[in-house]
């Protein structure tokens, strides 16, 4: 189901990511004023650029979710705002690395773009442990939901009152791509490409991993039911902050985990 | 007694009064339910004393610990204003955290979503009672910020009411859903901080760089109008994806 063009995608992600690099250690003249350091701007921009899209997207697909209640919908909000935290860790080294490169401080907090990505990252850190908070799957899926709409609403707004505690402070001399020779422009181009490739092909292989597991979950215990060996029963997916599938993984077979249980989870509340 | 079940009898009341004159029998004018939701939020309030006495006594508890953190006897200008906002900020906290815990705990959702009404009425009954709560907190808690750590004849006071207002809308607004969002978590009390301060962080922008000039000593100047259009925009955004958002927080 989301294993289709994968290994297409794949493919593709690694020749981008491959000329991007070319083009970055071997093609772009190097910058003026930051020589080598300016390289890592490749990398650092398109990591923010697609962590900062894939939020937004985490956010659209909650918008699907709660329109449609499907749990699929849910499942790509989930995994999009999975792998956005984890570009937005690198994208904080990265950008950490470059300001102590370029300014001598590993943290400036002059630089807008890089202030209200860390208060964007801090609020979708609360992501994950909201969900592990709540027992109900199909409730956690609706929390989750809001919340991912929320914050996708706040990364733009965010943004802009950021920004103007800051414009005139410090003027901007990265950020806009028209003022860069063209070599750069394109190379930048490239490797933005490159990130969001790379991005998609993680998600999938998430959506895809995950998406199996379930099925083959599901698929062992309609075996076990059949032969009645209950004792070597497969062990019950235990609380987590990931969706569960159910609604997905087991419309096969559904008739046979409607009378289930929810699984062994501490009922506190 | 009778004030520890919340909602389940003032939301009930109108409907077994109320018929709507436009002939859509079971459903309550969504302006009644919110004015009995809100009258229960008060009572409850007035009655057990839970939030607003706590928040008051923080915050001018934080202003003392600020002039021995800062140790300085008074300050102005931007510190004034970064020290105003932030202890607001968490007293507003301790608010949102209570905000909803009666009615998660002692049947309160339930009472509410048997009655027959919008279910939005009870998301504008919570805005404007936390708002109250902020209004009550700030009447203690900024003269006593004045006349604690800013002590000064020539305030903009007029501006400074106008800034906070705009301010409490919002924390009221991001208080509300966050609050919503929590409170039947297992870690609420965690939670509940855990989201709302990084949504909070353009107010303080907003509060603080509007509030810093008219605490400036001797000479107050006028809050700049882009901060006061920011906290107003964000006021009215997040105003509107609350009530969006809200009856997705209140199926079950």
């Amino acid at each position: 189901m989301y294993g289709k063009g994968l290994r297409a995608l794949s493919i593709s992600t690694v020749v981008v990511i491959a000329i991007a690099l070319a083009l970055v250690f071997f093609w772009v003249p190097l910058e003026a004023e930051q020589g080598f350091l300016q390289k890592i701007f490749y990398v650092h921009v398109p990591l923010a650029i697609v962590a900062l899209c894939g939020f937004i997207a985490g956010g659209i697909f909650a918008i699907q979710h709660l329109r449609t209640r499907e749990a699929k919908w849910d499942f790509r909000s989930y995994v999009a705002i999975h792998m956005s935290l984890i570009f937005g860790v690198a994208t904080l080294i990265t950008g950490s690395i470059w300001a102590k490169g370029s300014w001598g401080h590993w943290w400036v907090w002059d630089e807008p773009t890089l202030v209200s990505f860390l208060i964007v990252f801090l609020l979708y850190a609360t992501y994950q442990p909201l969900r592990f908070a709540i027992e109900d799957p199909e409730r956690q899926s609706r929390y989750a939901s809001v919340f991912a709409i929320t914050a996708g609403a706040f990364v733009p707004l965010n943004f802009i009152a950021v920004r103007a505690s800051t414009a005139y402070v410090h003027p901007r001399v990265l950020g806009a791509t028209s003022n860069l020779p063209w070599q750069m422009s394109l190379t930048f181009l490239v490797s933005l490409l490159g990130m969001a490739l790379l991005f998609t092909t993680l998600c999938k292989y998430e959506l895809t991993a995950k998406h199996t597991r379930a099925q083959l979950r599901a698929l062992r215990r309609l075996a076990e039911r059949r032969t009645g060996t209950a004792e070597t029963a497969v062990p019950r997916r235990g609380r987590s902050a990931a969706p569960s599938l159910h609604a997905t993984a087991m419309s096969a077979n559904a008739q046979h985990h409607a009378a289930e249980p929810g699984g062994a989870r501490t009922g506190l509340r | 007694m009778s004030a520890t079940i919340p909602g389940s009898e003032s939301a009930r009341r109108p409907v077994a009064s109320g018929e709507r004159a436009d002939g859509r029998r079971g459903t309550t004018p969504t302006l009644n339910v919110v004015r009995a939701l809100l009258r229960k939020e008060l009572l409850v309030e007035l009655r057990t004393l839970e939030s607003v006495p706590g928040m008051s006594l923080f915050a001018v508890t934080t202003f003392v610990v600020f002039h021995f953190a800062l140790n300085r006897n008074s300050i102005d200008g931007d510190l004034a204003a970064g020290v105003l906002w932030v202890t607001l900020l968490f007293a507003a906290m301790l608010g949102v955290n209570r905000l909803f815990v009666a009615d998660a705990d002692q049947g309160g959702f339930d009472g509410f979503l048997l009655a027959p009404v919008e279910r939005s009425a009870m998301l504008i009954a919570k805005l404007l009672a936390l708002l109250v709560y902020l209004v009550v907190l700030e009447l203690v808690a900024v003269p006593a910020f004045l006349l604690l750590l800013a002590p000064s004849s020539d305030h903009a006071l007029c501006s400074l009411i106008g800034v906070l207002a705009l301010g409490d809308v919002g924390i009221a607004a991001i208080g509300t859903l966050v609050a919503a969002l929590a409170v039947r978590t297992r870690a609420r009390d965690l939670l509940g901080p855990l989201l709302a301060l990084p949504l909070l962080v353009p107010i303080v922008i907003g509060g603080a760089r509007a509030s810093s000039p008219l605490l400036v000593l001797g000479h107050a100047g006028s809050p700049a109008a882009r901060w006061l259009l920011t906290l107003g925009l964000y006021d009215l955004v997040f105003g509107l994806i609350a009530y969006a958002l809200f009856d997705f927080l209140l199926e079950d």
